[in-house]
């Protein structure tokens, strides 16, 4: 009830606020649930379940203030069971004044890549580890930034027992030296801190547990090179059991390179993870980790595609990525009359050579910095081709070659799974019958032997421009010796303007899914869905 | 139950003054440079800008680019509009999205959006989504998804201006 006409008066107050501006976003997602034996989904005693976010922001000059209204009565099964509840989940208040930007109540900060520290949200799977305390910013001399906060992180609804306190610092030196405009060097280094009180008994754990990053970037004309190092100090988990707490220190080195011109790009990234977890608490679960590793992978968008999708190991990994896109120009061989566009990925993550710090901790052993084992994590090549056909046809083909560590991955035990090898090709046809009126097909197939052999995909969609869509589809475990499941799945929607409503039935697949850097495990379901999103 | 009518009078009483937004929010993005850059000073001379959030694994984001690509420069001659497109790609797929941009030809102007803090600024819970400004930069027209021919009502509208 506090909390209601907490939020009322808010509203209310926004109102006299003279010339400022408000504005917000609203987003329901509601889920009827069924059991299903056949794909093993099994319903929840609510029957329906609901997760529905409100933003409500207020600005006028340099300062802003907003809130988040949180609904979950009770969360989706794609969510932490831990979320359950109304809350106002997400407050703040902000002011800029000249060169200084304060921030108070909750924010989202990232330091460099996220190595050293990054928190976010992402409410496709129910992630957001919010800061809740005080943070400055302060730019001088229009190149020199300089950040700093002290907070605790959420997890869930609640906040974390560690104290989070980091400054960070960065400049654009030839900005700042007011040289030449084609080249750039800039700089940057964080140190990021927990405090976290000693209550262990037995064991003398480090209260405060830090970790520090460097890097630089330098770009000239067309070329651009990133390179960061992060460490952190050692994080033991506060156990009493003997042999379970574990000093290793963490690093992790990263680096991309990327070249571009008309018609062509390239990018090469790479890193090499060692114990590089950091946590918002000592011995927690992964929902409570606060930076972020970016995964060596192409983020892809087709169901098949992101089936078996890499996941970062943060206790110990190397590998890389590349990607090469060209457009073949018209008029050409390979273009034809509309031009066509290529993209070559490649990516490969391995076991570090030796196993990781954390594991060799007792041992006294540090793994071989610049070498890997033969244990293979994840590898991926695919080739995405997209090409015009005419003025009514556009094709966008993609074949791949994945290879997926399950054991490691998902966690399983040692060779219980081994590697999937899977073959994917896609197609994705969008032909246009009138101005408005557009017919899209998918058609996708993953070959594999492994886990629960292969599967295919097809998809019709129907959409009006710029109001309607309808879209049928159906996935369906045709290699599958044991039970050849279907799952079908029927959507059509409604846009106007900033606000969509979509309603869904069908089933889902139990799975791994990943989003933005985070993979859950998701259970089946079998049921009608609503969502509705709407900005003002 | 008094509490309640309370509530429901302040909330009533604050559906009269809800307002769009209007003004783009002062946030920081990256340029392509990595260099920062104040969102809220893009310009275009006192011609209408268009604000596409994409990113660089997200299908309809990327149509939608190369649909209005196929017809920018027809939609500039006629209009001076100026497309700028905000990728919300984090550090994963960040180092791909100048070779992106460059190997698909687009000429539009290019920001990265790296936590996502202008998106929530703007009220963007997925991409595309596409605004349009006036000539004095005030948004008047906003488009949640993309599907084929979408981009014949955004320029419609740009021609109202």
């Amino acid at each position: 009830m506090k909390k209601f006409f907490f939020l009322a008066l808010l509203c209310s107050s926004y109102c006299y606020a003279q010339e400022g501006e408000v504005h917000g976003d609203f987003l329901l997602n509601l889920q009827s649930y069924k059991d299903d034996a056949r794909i093993g989904a099994i319903a929840p005693d609510e029957i329906i379940l609901n997760n529905s976010f409100f933003n409500l922001m207020y600005s006028k000059g340099n300062f802003s203030t907003g809130v988040r209204y949180e609904s979950y009565l009770n969360a989706l099964l794609d969510y932490d069971s831990e979320f359950q509840g109304n809350s106002i989940a997400y407050r703040y208040a902000s002011y800029s004044l000249d060169n200084i930007d304060v921030t108070v109540g909750n924010y989202y900060e990232q330091f460099g890549s996220g190595l050293v520290f990054r928190t976010y949200e992402n409410k496709s799977l129910g992630v957001d580890n919010a800061m809740d305390g005080v943070r400055i910013k302060y730019n001088i001399l229009n190149s020199i930034d300089i950040k700093s906060f002290i907070g605790k992180s959420r997890t869930h609804l609640e906040y974390s027992d560690g104290i989070i306190r980091g400054v960070d610092f960065e400049t654009s030196l030839f900005e700042l030296l007011a040289l030449e405009k084609s080249t750039n060097l800039i700089l940057g280094s964080s140190f990021v801190s927990r405090f976290q009180k000693d209550n262990n008994p037995k064991f003398n754990l480090p209260q405060n547990v830090g970790v520090y990053g460097l890097r630089t970037n330098f770009m000239s004309g067309n070329f651009n090179y990133y390179l960061e190092y992060v460490h952190k100090y050692n994080d033991p988990a506060g156990s009493i059991a003997d042999n379970s707490n574990n000093y290793a220190t963490g690093n992790a080195i990263k680096t991309s390179l990327t070249y571009f011109q008309k018609g062509l790009g390239f990018s090469f990234d790479a890193h090499r993870v060692d114990n590089m977890e950091f946590r918002s608490e000592r011995q927690q679960s992964k929902e409570y980790i606060i930076n972020y590793i970016p995964t060596l992978s192409k983020q892809h968008s087709y169901t098949l595609l992101a089936f078996y999708p890499c996941a970062t190991q943060s206790n110990g990994e190397i590998g890389f990525q590349s990607d090469l896109y060209y457009k073949f120009d018209r008029g050409t061989i390979f273009g034809g009359k509309y031009g066509t566009k290529i993209n070559i990925n490649y990516s490969r993550v391995l076991a570090l050579d030796g196993g990781s710090s954390l594991k060799n901790d007792s041992i006294d052993f540090t793994p071989v910095f610049l070498g890997s084992s033969n244990e293979l994590f994840y590898s991926d090549l695919n080739l995405e081709l997209v090409k015009k056909i005419n003025s009514k046809l556009r094709v966008n083909s993609t074949i791949a070659f994945q290879k997926y560590n399950k054991d490691i991955l998902e966690g399983k035990l040692p060779g219980e799974y081994g590697i999937i090898e899977s073959t994917i090709g896609v197609i994705d046809a969008t032909y246009k019958l009138k101005r408005k009126h557009t017919l899209r097909a998918e058609l996708q197939a993953l070959l594999t032997d492994d886990d629960d052999g292969s599967w295919s995909m097809a998809l019709v969609e129907y959409t009006i421009s710029p109001n309607w869509f309808f879209a049928i589809q159906d996935l369906y475990n045709f290699g599958n010796d044991d039970q050849k499941n279907h799952y079908f799945n029927f959507n059509f929607g409604y846009i106007k303007g900033s606000n969509r409503i979509e309603i869904g039935y069908g089933k889902k697949r139990a799975g791994i899914f990943c989003v933005g850097g985070v993979c859950k495990e998701v259970p089946s379901s079998n049921g009608f869905s609503l969502n509705i999103s709407s900005s003002f | 139950m008094k509490h309640t009518v309370i509530c429901f009078i302040f909330l009533f009483n604050s559906f009269f003054c809800f307002s769009q937004l209007v003004n783009i929010p002062s946030v920081n993005v990256k340029k392509i440079d990595g260099t920062n850059f104040n969102f809220k000073e893009i310009d275009n001379n006192g011609s209408p800008i268009i604000i596409s959030f994409w990113a660089t694994w997200c299908k309809p984001c990327t149509k939608e680019l190369n649909n209005i690509a196929e017809v920018y420069e027809d939609w500039q001659d006629q209009t001076n509009v100026k497309l700028v497109a905000v990728s919300i790609d984090d550090r994963r797929s960040q180092s791909k999205v100048a070779p992106y941009v460059n190997s698909s030809d687009w000429q539009y102007e290019i920001y990265i959006d790296p936590n996502s803090d202008l998106k929530r600024a703007m009220g963007v819970s997925t991409v595309p989504h596409t605004f349009l400004l006036d000539k004095n930069k005030q948004i008047i027209w906003q488009h949640r998804g993309y599907v084929e021919g979408d981009e014949y009502e955004l320029f419609d509208e740009i021609l109202k201006l």
